[in-house]
C-alpha cells in the first residue's frame, strides 16, 4: 500500500484507553477527513501518527518506510503538522513565523537559502498572507494568524499534511478559503489528513472519511457512504437536513435524537 | 525596533564586538594605577618595565577575561532560557544553580577555610553549583515538563537561600559574616588565573552543551508540539540548555559572586535592536553581557563614595532602571 498507513493503532492515555485497533490511509493527492463526535480520539489519532503520543501497539508507515525508525528531521520532512489553536509565544514577524516551517530543512548553522525563502513566499501567497509580511504575529486578527500558521505548515512542503480542525474558529469566508488550500495542496499531490467538525465541509471537500465512535473505527470509505442517516444517528445522536445546489451536496444537522 | 539592524544581525554583533574590545582595553587601562592605551600594550605584549607588566598580566588581565567569559555566560544563558521556557522574565538565576553556589560560598567563609587557601570559595560554590544541578536533575528526571523544572528551580533556590541564611545567622565574628556578605555582593577584584583556570573549563563545558540550540528554540516559540512535528528533540534540548545552564552559569557565579540582572535585561536590550527570534538573540547576548560585565567592572573602580563598589550592585543599579525602561519600550508588541 502506498501512502500513509496506520494500521492497529491503539492508545492508552492516563489508564484510559483511547484508541483501540484504528486503521487508516491517506494517499498522495488525497484529503481525508477524520470525524466523529467529541472524545472519540480523532486528535489523538493525528497525535499518535505524529508521534506525539506514545502508542501501545500499532504501526504508521509510509510507503514502505516505519515512520518511527525516521531521524526527527526526516520524519518532519515527511508529515508535517497543524496543531488546534497553535499559540505563538513571541511577537514575530508574520514572515519569520512562516520560516520557522524551514527548520526541518536547515542544520543549526544554517541561514535560509533562497530556495527556502522561496518556498516561505510561495506558502505565504498561497494562504494570501503575503501581503502583511511584516506584521508582528501577534498584532493580527484570528483570521490572518491561523493564515499564517497555514503558511508555515506549507513552507516545511512536507509529504502528507495533519490539520487538526484546521477551521475551527475561522469565519465562513476562511473556512472555505482554508479547506480550498488543503485542497490545492493536495491536488499538488500532498496526502491530507484533516479533523473535521462541519459534516458539510467533510461531505464538499474531502476524498475519503474515517468516522471514529469511542475510539474505534465505525467506518471508513467515500464521504457518501460514511455520511449516511443512520451512521449520524448513531454516532453524534442527530438527525440532518440534505439539500443539492448547483451540483454540490449540502447536509447540516438540525435536530438532537431524544 | 530599529530596522537596518534586525535586517542584519551580524551588523549588531559587530558593533557589539568593537565596544567589547574598545572596553576591554579601557579596563586593562584603569585602576589604582592608571595606564595610557601604549603602556597597557606595551605591558601586554612584554615590552614595559615589570611592574606594570605585573599588574596588567597578572591582575587585570584574568579580571578582564574573568569577566568577559562570565558575562557572555550571564547573556547567553538568559536568552536560551527566555527562549526555552517561552518567557522574558526567566532569567540563569531561575533554575536555582547561582543561589546554590552562594550557598557553597558562604559555607567556605563560615569553615573559614578560606583563609587557609584562596581557592576554597570558588571551590565550594562550584560544589554547590554542581549539587543543585545534580538535585535538578533528579527532581526532573522523571517528568521534565517546563513547569517541574521551573517549580524544581524555586525549590532549590528558596532551599539554598535558606541555607544563606542560617549560615550568616550562625556567622562565628563581623568580618566572616562581612566577608559573606560582599561575595553576595559580586566582585571581580583580585581575580587571578587560578580562577580562570578553576571556573573556565566549566564555562566552556557548559557554552558547549548549548552550542547550536538556535533553530530549536526558534521551533519553541510554536509550542513543544509544533516544534517536536518540525524535527526537534525537545527533550533533549530541554536537557541541553538546562545542564549548560547550570554549569557555566555555576562556574561563573562561583568566581564573581552573584551578579544579577544580566542575564534577564541583556535579551531585553538586544531585542530593541533585532527583535524576538530566540535564535537570533543568543550570540548578541552573549557579547552584550561580556560588554556589561566589562562596563560595570569599570564603575567598581570609580572613586565614588567611600569604600569599593561591589560589581554585583553596579548591575543591579544600572540594571533595574533600563529593565524597567525596556519594559514600557516595549510593552505594546508583547501584548
Amino acid at each position: 500500500m502506498t501512502g500513509l498507513c496506520v494500521e492497529n493503532l491503539s492508545v492508552k492515555l492516563g489508564g484510559v484507553t483511547i484508541l483501540k485497533d484504528v486503521s487508516f490511509a491517506v494517499g498522495q493527492g488525497e484529503v481525508v477527513g477524520l470525524i466523529g463526535p467529541n472524545g472519540a480520539g480523532k486528535s489523538t489519532a493525528l497525535r499518535a501518527a505524529l508521534g506525539l503520543v506514545e502508542r501501545l501497539s500499532g504501526s504508521v508507515r509510509a510507503g514502505e518506510i516505519d515512520v518511527t525508525s525516521l531521524e526527527p528531521r526526516e520524519r518532519a520532512k515527511l508529515m508535517s503538522y497543524v496543531p488546534q489553536g497553535a499559540p505563538v509565544h513571541w511577537p514575530l514577524t508574520a514572515e519569520r513565523t512562516v520560516a520557522l516551517g524551514r527548520v526541518p530543512h536547515l542544520n543549526p548553522w544554517q541561514e535560509l537559502s533562497p530556495k527556502d525563502e522561496a518556498a516561505i513566499e510561495a506558502s505565504m501567497r498561497q494562504t494570501d498572507c503575503w501581503a502583511f509580511r511584516e506584521r508582528l504575529v501577534t498584532t493580527l486578527s484570528g483570521g490572518e494568524r491561523s493564515r499564517v500558521l497555514l503558511a508555515r505548515t506549507l513552507a516545511v512542503e512536507a509529504k502528507y499534511i495533519l490539520a487538526d480542525e484546521p477551521t475551527a474558529s475561522l469565519d465562513p469566508m476562511h473556512q472555505l478559503q482554508v479547506m480550498d488550500i488543503l485542497r490545492s495542496e493536495a491536488a499538488a499531490g500532498t496526502g491530507v489528513l484533516v479533523v473535521i467538525h462541519d459534516l458539510a465541509q467533510a461531505l464538499r471537500y474531502c476524498d475519503r472519511l474515517v468516522l471514529l465512535l469511542d475510539g474505534t473505527c465505525a467506518v471508513q470509505g467515500s464521504p457518501r457512504d460514511v455520511l449516511t442517516d443512520e451512521h449520524l444517528r448513531t454516532a453524534f445522536g442527530v438527525e440532518v437536513s440534505r439539500w443539492d445546489e448547483n451540483g454540490l451536496q449540502f447536509i447540516v444537522p438540525n435536530r438532537v435524537i431524544e | 525596533m530599529i530596522k537596518s539592524l534586525s535586517d542584519r544581525p551580524w551588523a549588531l554583533n559587530f558593533i557589539l564586538l568593537a565596544g567589547l574590545v574598545v572596553a576591554g582595553v579601557m579596563s586593562g587601562m584603569f585602576g589604582q594605577v592608571n595606564l595610557s592605551p601604549a603602556q597597557f600594550f606595551g605591558a601586554l605584549f612584554g615590552s614595559a618595565d615589570n611592574n606594570l607588566t605585573i599588574i596588567v598580566r597578572e591582575l587585570r588581565l584574568p579580571r578582564i577575561l574573568i569577566g568577559i567569559l562570565a558575562g557572555a555566560t550571564l547573556g547567553y544563558t538568559g536568552a536560551a532560557l527566555q527562549g526555552l521556557l517561552r518567557n522574558p522574565l526567566a532569567d540563569p538565576g531561575v533554575i536555582g544553580v547561582s543561589a546554590s553556589a552562594g550557598l557553597g560560598a558562604v559555607i567556605a567563609i563560615y569553615m573559614g577555610v578560606s583563609a587557609l587557601f584562596e581557592l576554597a570559595v570558588p571551590l565550594m560554590a562550584m560544589g554547590g553549583a554542581l549539587v543543585a544541578t545534580l538535585i535538578l536533575m533528579t527532581l526532573a528526571a522523571r517528568d521534565s515538563s517546563i513547569l517541574t523544572l521551573i517549580l524544581a528551580g524555586i525549590g532549590i533556590s528558596s532551599l539554598a537561600t535558606a541555607g544563606v541564611s542560617l549560615v550568616m545567622n550562625f556567622a562565628p565574628s563581623p568580618m566572616s559574616l562581612q566577608d559573606m556578605v560582599l561575595w553576595m555582593l559580586g566582585s571581580l577584584e583580585n581575580r587571578t588565573f587560578d580562577d580562570l583556570v578553576l571556573a573556565g573549563p566549566f564555562i566552556l563545558l557548559g557554552w558547549a552543551i548549548m552550542i547550536g540550540v538556535g533553530q530549536g528554540l526558534n521551533a519553541l516559540s510554536l509550542g513543544s508540539e509544533a516544534a517536536y512535528s518540525l524535527g526537534v528533540n525537545v527533550k533533549a534540548l530541554r536537557w541541553r540548555v538546562v545542564l549548560g545552564t547550570a554549569l557555566s552559569v555555576g562556574a561563573a557565579v562561583s568566581v564573581c559572586g552573584a551578579v544579577g540582572f544580566v542575564g534577564l535585561v541583556v535579551p531585553h536590550f538586544v531585542r530593541a535592536f533585532i527583535g524576538y527570534e530566540p535564535r537570533r538573540l543568543l550570540l548578541p547576548s552573549a557579547i552584550s553581557g561580556a560588554l556589561l560585565m566589562t562596563l560595570a567592572d569599570i564603575v567598581t573602580r570609580l572613586p565614588i563614595g567611600h569604600g569599593q563598589l561591589r560589581l554585583g550592585v553596579v548591575m543591579a543599579v544600572i540594571g533595574a532602571p533600563v529593565f524597567i525602561y525596556i519594559i514600557f519600550k516595549t510593552r505594546e508588541s508583547m501584548r
